[in-house]
């Protein structure tokens, strides 16, 4: 069967002013129905763009690039929309200032057509951890981690069969953070959810993902095996020093 | 002049609403040395609030009020505007939890750093210009001569960050408050910005707000801790003790936490207590 997801020699150039970043140089991997790949790596190292260029929302140029068999810029109709959602590094460019809670939750819906619309909202904000009293309030009134489960719940509301996640859980506090962790990984055995997860927490892609790809500078160094990278069996100096570094800050003796 | 920074004696703000009064900080008393104070909580407890008030930065309809809000011996309460104009972004500096909402997106990142550097030390356009180059290059910024002249938007998250806490940090605060610093940064490059935080703290006496959500960073690099629940500080310890805190939400945080080294099929959720909040 073919993969969910198959990317083959990805790179995206971004040009500010005179200058052209080569953000993302050659980014090959696939996803299998219903697996969580992972990706982790250097700040600025091109995991946002990757799974931008994924969802289509900006330019790329690669010798494959298919969701569900399907070119990933060609994905236009509402049905392709509705196979994948996306939940942003930053919340603020999910939600709109002028929306409420409510009605961020309600768009989808009504675009969609789908029916109880009332029953779904309510569900959704249960499901990651809301209140009632958070449905009719707008952004700035909610905190960092508020904010940023409703841009959870936004996207899990249509029940997509694939996600694509940009650090969702780091704005949490670990209590919520697991809470959503286990939504997701029970969403992903009922459903065969396909989800690729971009985090700069080792514990958090080590929880729920099978493979993890470490970026650096536009590459993928190495992609292993999460029982590899719990046990320290990688090959790139990168990977060991972020592993080392992931165990907590060491104070230099003064 | 005492090493006492600041003094926090049961301080509360309300934000009156819709559904009811939000009682977001509840008699919260602390103080604040020269030394690496981290805040802890679940979402929603009060930590960013705490952070605000001690600025004079809550917005309206909220009322702050408190028995004692002193900074370096001078009470916060009575600020007027002209007061909170000199302290603000120069003797105390918030780096808020999000940071391109917080830069402005028309504006080149260079710019709005150096403007800090003239407004707040009063240095030329080329001095300005200097500092917030070093800077940058000191939060560990690969390309700071290009990064001087982008816009916000074409930032990945975690230099956003980092641009914000240069801007923070180049007016050389007496007292940094840290909201999330570091959420989106890799984490060696993590382990960069909190060595130099660690060390306006130790050479310059630099009094630090260090607010988280990453129970394995602030247990390694702050001194004391104050763990929040509900708008009330529930209790403090001492930071490397936080493994064997005695509150069982402390506990119920800890267990949460997922591990690169010890794996769990399910994560231990919270059952939460209302008797914590009597
Ligand atoms: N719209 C844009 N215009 C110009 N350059 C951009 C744009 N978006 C991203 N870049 C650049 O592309 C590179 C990769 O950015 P990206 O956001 O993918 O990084 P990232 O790996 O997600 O980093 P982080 O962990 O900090 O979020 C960076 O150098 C960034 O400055
Ligand atoms: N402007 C506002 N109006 C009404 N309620 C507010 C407002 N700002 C914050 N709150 C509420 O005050 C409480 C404390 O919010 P605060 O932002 O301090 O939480 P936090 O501990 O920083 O959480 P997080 O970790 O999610 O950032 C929350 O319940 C929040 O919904
Ligand atoms: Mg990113
Ligand atoms: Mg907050």
């Amino acid at each position: 069967m073919a993969p969910m997801i198959d990317i083959e020699d990805l790179h995206v150039t971004f040009s500010n002013g005179g200058r052209s970043v080569h953000a993302v140089q050659g980014v090959s991997f696939s996803v299998e129905e219903g697996e969580s790949f992972g990706i982790v790596g250097e700040s600025g190292s091109g995991k946002s763009t990757v799974l931008k260029a994924v969802s289509g929302l900006i330019p790329s140029e690669s010798r494959s690039l298919t969701v569900n068999g399907r070119p990933a810029a060609e994905r236009r109709s509402k049905a392709d929309r509705r196979l994948m959602q996306f939940v942003f590094q930053d919340p603020y460019a999910s939600l709109h200032p002028r929306q409420t809670v409510d009605e961020a939750l309600r768009e989808p819906l009504s675009i969609h057509g789908l029916d109880r619309k009332d029953e779904r909202i309510e569900q959704a904000l249960a499901e990651v951890g809301l209140l009632p009293e958070h449905r009719f309030r707008y952004p700035h009134q909610l905190s960092g981690g508020q904010r940023q489960r409703v841009a959870i719940a936004r996207a899990l509301i249509l029940r997509p069969p694939v996600l694509l996640l940009d650090e969702p859980t780091s704005a949490l506090d670990v209590s919520v953070q697991a809470e959503i962790l286990n939504l997701i990984s029970r969403l992903r055995q009922a459903n065969k959810l396909t989800i690729i997860l971009v985090s700069h927490d080792l514990g958090v892609v080590a929880h729920l993902c099978n493979r993890i790809a470490i970026m650096q500078f536009g590459k993928i160094v190495e992609v292993v095996n999460t029982a590899d990278l719990s046990a320290g069996r990688v090959t790139q100096d990168y990977t060991r020093r972020l592993i080392e570094a992931s165990r907590g800050f060491v104070r230099e003796p003064s | 002049m005492s090493d006492k920074l600041l003094t926090v004696e049961n301080l509360n703000v309300t934000y009156p609403g819709r559904a009811g009064v939000t009682h977001a900080l509840k008699n919260a008393s602390f103080e604040l040395g020269r030394e690496r104070l981290g805040i802890v909580g679940e979402s929603g407890s009060g930590k960013s609030t705490m952070g605000r008030a001690i600025l004079g930065l809550i917005p309206k309809p909220g009322i702050v009020t408190a028995d004692r809000l002193d900074f370096s011996g001078k009470s916060l309460l009575t600020n007027t505007d002209r007061d909170w104009q000199k302290l603000r972004g120069r003797r105390i500096s918030m780096i808020m939890q999000d940071p391109k909402y917080s830069l402005n997106p028309v504006r080149k990142i260079g710019d709005q750093i150096a403007e800090t550097c003239r407004l707040h030390l009063g240095s030329t356009r080329k001095d300005a210009e200097q500092r917030s180059l070093a800077m940058l290059e000191a939060v560990q910024i690969r390309n700071p001569d290009a990064v001087y002249n982008q816009y916000p938007h074409q930032l990945s998250g975690g230099m956003g960050q980092r641009v914000m806490i240069a801007m923070m940090l180049v007016a050389e605060p007496d007292l940094l408050i840290a909201d999330e610093p570091t959420s989106a940064l890799d984490v060696t490059v993590q382990n960069e910005v909190l060595r130099i935080l660690d060390r306006l703290v130790a050479d310059r006496g630099m009094g630090l707000i260090f607010i988280s959500h990453n129970l394995t960073v602030v247990s390694s690099f702050c001194d004391r801790v104050l763990i929040m629940y509900g708008g009330r500080i529930l209790e403090q310890c001492a930071a490397k003790d936080l493994g064997e805190a005695r509150h069982p939400y402390t506990q119920a945080l800890i267990a949460a936490t997922p591990s690169l080294d010890h794996p769990k099929a399910e994560l231990a959720t919270m059952v939460r207590d209302p008797a914590w909040l009597l």
